[in-house]
């Protein structure tokens, strides 16, 4: 019976589960193209607490050791895609800073999965959904390990 | 004799190159002691810890503490000093940062243990013996302190009136803290850095600085540097650009590139995330015009493939007072 109840409690625990992504997200790009995705009506999975900046190249590499810190399951970082940045260069510092991060992450036990840089333009309103729902998927797999 | 302010100092996980700074203030020693009754210091006196206890709450003065928190023992000494102290000063990047000591943090408690009492290749032990907090032998139980499982910095523990930063302090700024003290100066806010700088190490290095572009790391090994141009720009990992000034740059004028021991700047909670903020700009992975995103990600891979251990360069003297702290459970 006990083993039941402990059973069913962890079923439960699984179920409530829901991962917690911290979305940094540029102003003059990526956050348009989660506007897009609201006006179009797409729905999409609420696991994701969007952060607007100015620019993908705003994101330090604290503002994402602060997210893990305060529990935050994965951490999105969306910028233009290569040469629409408004600030002309901001998101391609942006893609190498991640790619440094995710090394030094690795170290210190974060794995790559938790961590994703990708592009999103102001009419990519499907793109920014597809990769909330990637994220989420990846990341209620990984728990389940 | 008895009139003078009392002066303590100790150490916990630290390697004892703190003592030898504040030695290294040569002749000027003489006026610390002047200045100050420095009675305990178990490096240099011979004073026993019963005589810490012994004094009335709040009778020292001014106790330079420097190494991190390892053990139960570095805490209950770190507890003891505070208690008997009016000033509570971490003293080194031990102290203020967990330095060298705080590395540990990237591995477990019992991977820290295995490594250096069973697996490695010189131990003799066939029994698999480990040191346990108590053991009991033939002529009683014998105590040692509990090894924590992370290190952590002196204010995680207590609370620390003021920080000097360094491995280790350099003599000048020991002595110029160690003479406002004594002069009764008024000090800054409790919880200022005193003895350093704001800005970073660049500040003070009178390399020439210019458009930094990294195309390839270097090891100090590998190439000999030009005398007048910025280090990092030369491809030489340097932390001066993530690093407190207040040293006064001694190592990048010497051809070796700064290793960050000052810690992070005033403002920088993670001195290991502003090195990567600032790298991960200026690093050229070379010419990307008509090439794939798959063949862009590859040749800055292969740039990032030369720096040999990413936390240990840049989290060197910072990793247990950073954000993170050290390796986190997945």
């Amino acid at each position: 019976m006990t083993a039941l109840i402990r059973e069913k409690e962890k079923n439960v625990a699984q179920a409530a589960y829901q991962p917690r992504i911290v979305g940094f997200l540029c102003n003059w790009c990526s956050y348009a193209g989660a506007d897009k995705a609201g006006t179009a009506q797409i729905a999409y999975p609420a696991n994701l607490q969007i952060i607007r900046v100015m620019c993908s190249g705003r994101v330090e590499p604290q503002f994402v050791l602060q997210a893990f810190k305060q529990g935050a399951d994965g951490v999105l970082i969306l910028a233009c895609h290569p040469g629409d940045c408004h600030y002309k260069e901001g998101n391609l510092r942006a893609a190498q800073r991640h790619t440094l991060l995710l090394r030094v992450l690795e170290q210190l036990g974060i794995k790559r999965s938790r961590c994703r840089f990708d592009h999103v333009s102001a009419v990519e309103g499907e793109k920014f959904v597809r990769i909330i729902q990637e994220m989420v998927d990846e990341l209620n797999n990984k728990k389940g390990e | 004799m008895a009139d003078k302010p009392k002066l303590a100092m100790y150490w916990a996980a630290s390697c004892g190159g703190c003592e030898i700074a504040v030695v290294n203030l040569h002749e000027k020693i003489l006026d610390l002691d002047a200045a100050f009754d420095f009675f305990f210091c178990p490096c240099l006196l011979d004073t026993k810890i019963s005589t810490i206890e012994a004094l009335p709450d709040q009778e020292i003065a001014v106790t330079f503490f420097n190494g991190a928190i390892r053990t139960a023992e570095n805490e209950e000494m770190a507890r003891l000093l505070r208690r008997k102290s009016r000033l509570l000063i971490a003293f080194g990047t031990c102290a203020t940062e967990g330095s060298i000591p705080g590395l540990a943090n990237l591995s477990t408690r019992e991977e820290l243990l295995r490594t250096v009492y069973l697996d490695n290749p010189t131990i003799d032990n066939p029994e698999g013996i480990l040191p346990l907090p108590s053991s009991e032998v033939a002529g009683g139980t014998l105590q040692l302190p509990v090894f924590y499982d992370r290190v952590l910095p002196l204010k995680q523990v207590v609370t620390v009136d003021y920080f000097i930063p360094g491995c280790p302090p350099e003599a000048h700024q020991i002595w110029n803290v160690v003479a406002a003290v004594a002069a009764g100066q008024p000090l800054p806010p409790p919880g200022s850095t005193l003895g350093a700088g704001q800005l970073s190490v660049c500040h003070e290095c009178s390399r020439r600085k210019g458009e930094k572009k990294i195309a390839r790391f270097y090891r100090t090994s590998e190439i000999t540097p030009e005398p007048d141009i910025c280090l990092l720009e030369q491809g030489l990992l340097c932390m001066g650009i993530a690093t407190r000034d207040g040293c006064g740059a001694p190592c990048p004028q010497a051809n070796m590139p700064c290793s960050g021991c000052y810690g992070p700047p005033a403002g920088v909670a993670d001195q290991g995330a502003a090195m990567i903020a600032a790298l991960g700009s200026i690093l050229d992975p070379g010419d990307c015009r008509g090439k794939s995103e798959a063949e862009i990600a590859g040749q800055l891979a292969a740039l990032l493939d030369t720096i040999p251990d990413y936390a240990g360069t840049f989290y060197k003297y910072s990793l247990a007072g950073s954000i993170l702290g050290g390796r986190v459970k997945s």
